[in-house]
């Protein structure tokens, strides 16, 4: 490609890109940006800035380019100042270097979003500037990558219904359970996240175990069984609407009455609260997170479990089900059914420090030194309690920690809320 | 050609012709600056909601006026400094008596004031922390890197008041007519530059707190 090839491809690209952020504006961020003194408060909010001291990773500033189309856009003032050439124009360079920050240096985690004191919700300006990184070629390959499987084979891992089968096959000649396929309707349709059909298949189980001892009607779709959107890590409002499509045509399809959401963060925004928008509808079914079912079946005394894991714990709330998707109170109730001693974190429940690695950061090579780096924020939470053991409810979420955990010598299992219920499962 | 022949006639023209003009712009400027917010429309939202919207709304009106303890404890130079700022300039505009008649005289509701001396030491206390807030602004790693002209040209149309204010309650300027001729046209200062600044925040961050509680509401968690 030579140089004025180039030249007009970023033009074009450009072009997309600040298209795709005009879109994104709305009431809320119109006030949001009105609203900004640029007091910095937001900066304490984000582990990307606490673990690096680094100014640039300050969430406000993340939004910047969101901030320049809107001002320019839809302000009288800035439209003025845009014919007088005052206005500072987003650029393709701009655009270039703020790529690290929305993708690297952001885990969506909202944590900027509860503490700003003029209400903005900032990390929503975040995803919404993700969208014209993507139209303008901006995205990192990571995630690039990871979508373009999501399309094609159906998985952000590349897994294929084979992979899926035989870890069932596994499974039901293990525990001599049958893991129903394809049941019409049944009750419930859950989703799975790639990461607990290849490193996780214990949630599987789980599963299994808990929803025939509660004797509950469910099935997994051969057609949908991915509950992973790449499309809302990486920002793509078209991607993101394909992967909810599939999983709302497989669960119409079976006829279920309910979708549930896995132990996967981003898969439970996705499908839950940003799903419906997505493909411009309501569900003909309803979608409850794993510890929403799990918790309603214990309060139905559905869950009978026997014993209690004899060790000092705490779990770590993963942002996308607890501080953006309200699942606060059932993480703790089950936990108070199966643990003797849970010990939480500083800030736990909804002001809980992100594991470093959601929102795609973790399928971001790129971003891995810089991951590793905000974890030491979690590794001071966990210092202050002394814990031999970590719960959490999201497969991404565990696995980050994990790697965490190992990179600082810090010997800790790392477990899933649902497979340590199916652990105290009384046996039939 | 002299503007003004006697301070008298400098301060007729703030309480005039310049009053006039500037509380329109004002006006006017907040009005469009709302509907420019309002226009950008929501669009409606299909998922099912766990809770509702309004409530939650305007509890994040009252609640984000509170700090969370963790913020608190990393920022409570901005904490602590930002509430005494805020607070007593809010006190010096709406207890201050004088204020209080102008107002009474304008729109026909008043209120009880705070005495002279009390109103006195919050305007001093209040430019202090300015002054306090504007040396953080120039250090601190994060606020200066976010920091624009803008931020330092609001930072000077809210000072600039309270300082002309405070000289002219002591008789530091001479005449007295000038002094107050210098205060009022200091807040018309302020008043118009208020819609095409930051400083639209006073009004809109009630807007931003219940956009934000709203939908933190609409998915049941607490705001």
């Amino acid at each position: 490609m030579n140089a004025t090839t180039k030249e007009v491809k970023n033009t074009l690209s450009l072009e997309k890109g600040i298209n795709a952020l005009k879109e994104q504006i709305d009431a809320p961020t119109a006030a949001f940006f009105s609203s900004c003194v640029n007091c910095g408060l937001c900066a304490e909010a984000c582990l990307f800035y606490t673990e690096t001291n680094d100014p640039k990773y300050t969430p406000i500033n993340k939004v910047e380019p969101l901030r320049r189309v809107w001002a320019s856009e839809y302000t009288l003032f800035g439209k003025l100042k845009k014919a007088l050439g005052l206005a500072k124009p987003v650029t393709d360079d701009m655009l270039a270097e703020w790529e690290t920050l929305i993708y690297d240096g952001c885990t969506l985690c909202g944590r900027c979003s509860m503490v700003c004191p003029v209400g903005n919700d900032i990390s929503t300006m975040i995803r919404k500037v993700r969208e014209g990184m993507v139209a303008s070629d901006h995205a990192p390959e990571g995630l690039v990558g990871a979508s373009t499987r999501a399309v094609k084979i159906g998985s952000p891992m590349g897994i294929r219904l084979k992979a899926l089968e035989a870890q069932i096959k596994h499974i039901e000649a293990d525990t001599g359970l049958t893991i129903p396929v394809d049941v019409q309707g049944a009750d419930y349709m859950a989703l799975l996240s790639s990461m607990e059909i290849i490193n996780f298949p214990e949630y599987i189980e789980s599963l299994a175990k808990i929803f025939k001892q509660a004797d509950v009607s469910w099935t997994l779709s051969s057609e949908a069984f991915e509950a992973t959107n790449s499309g809302i890590q990486i920002g793509s409002s078209d991607i993101a609407r394909e992967l909810v499509q599939r999983v709302v045509d497989g669960a119409e399809k079976l006829k279920v009455k309910y979708v549930i959401s896995p132990e996967c963060g981003h898969a439970f925004t996705a499908i839950r609260w940003d799903g419906p928008n997505l493909i411009g509808r309501p569900y003909a079914f309803k979608v409850v997170h794993i510890l929403e079912l799990l918790d309603e079946l214990r309060q139905a005394g559905r869950l009978k479990t026997d014993g209690k894991l004899d060790k000092r714990l705490t779990f770590h709330d993963p942002c996308q089900i607890v501080r953006k998707g309200g699942v606060l109170a059932q993480p703790r109730n089950l936990l108070g059914q199966v643990a003797s001693e849970v010990v939480e974190m500083s800030d736990a429940g909804k002001m809980n420090w992100c594991c470093g690695g959601g929102g795609g950061v973790s399928a971001n090579e790129r971003a891995d030194e810089l991951r590793l780096q905000a974890f030491k924020r979690k590794k001071a939470q966990l210092e202050e309690i002394n814990v031999e053991v970590m719960v959490t409810a999201c497969a991404n979420c565990r696995l980050v920690l994990e790697e965490g955990l190992e990179e600082n010598n810090m010997d800790m299992p790392v477990l899933g809320l649902s497979e340590l219920i199916s652990e105290h499962l009384i046996e039939e | 050609m002299e503007l003004f022949s006697t301070a008298n006639d400098f301060l007729l023209w703030t309480r005039g012709d310049a009053f006039n003009i500037a509380v329109s712009i004002f006006l006017i400027g907040v009005f469009i600056r709302v509907l420019e917010i309002f226009l950008m429309g929501r669009k409606v939202d299909f998922s099912e909601p766990r809770g509702t919207e309004w409530g939650p709304g305007l509890k994040n009106i009252i609640t984000r006026s509170v700090v969370d303890n963790g913020t608190f404890k990393r920022a409570p130079f901005v904490v602590i400094v930002g509430y005494i700022w805020h607070i007593g300039f809010f006190i010096c505009i709406l207890f201050f008596i004088p204020h209080i008649e102008l107002i009474n005289a304008m729109l026909g509701i008043k209120w009880p004031g705070l005495a002279n001396p009390l109103v006195d030491a919050t305007a001093a206390v209040t430019m202090f922390a300015l002054v306090a807030m504007l040396w953080y602004r120039l250090t601190h790693p994060v606020l200066k890197f976010l920091s624009t002209y803008e931020d330092y040209l609001v930072w000077v149309v809210t000072f600039i008041p309270l300082l002309t204010g405070y000289l002219a309650y002591h008789r530091m300027i001479d005449p007295y007519p000038l002094a107050l001729g210098l205060h009022i046209l200091s807040v018309e200062v302020f008043l118009i530059v208020f819609p095409f600044t930051k400083l639209m925040h006073t009004i809109t961050l009630f807007i931003a707190r219940w956009y934000s509680g709203a939908m933190m509401g609409r998915k049941g968690i607490e705001s």
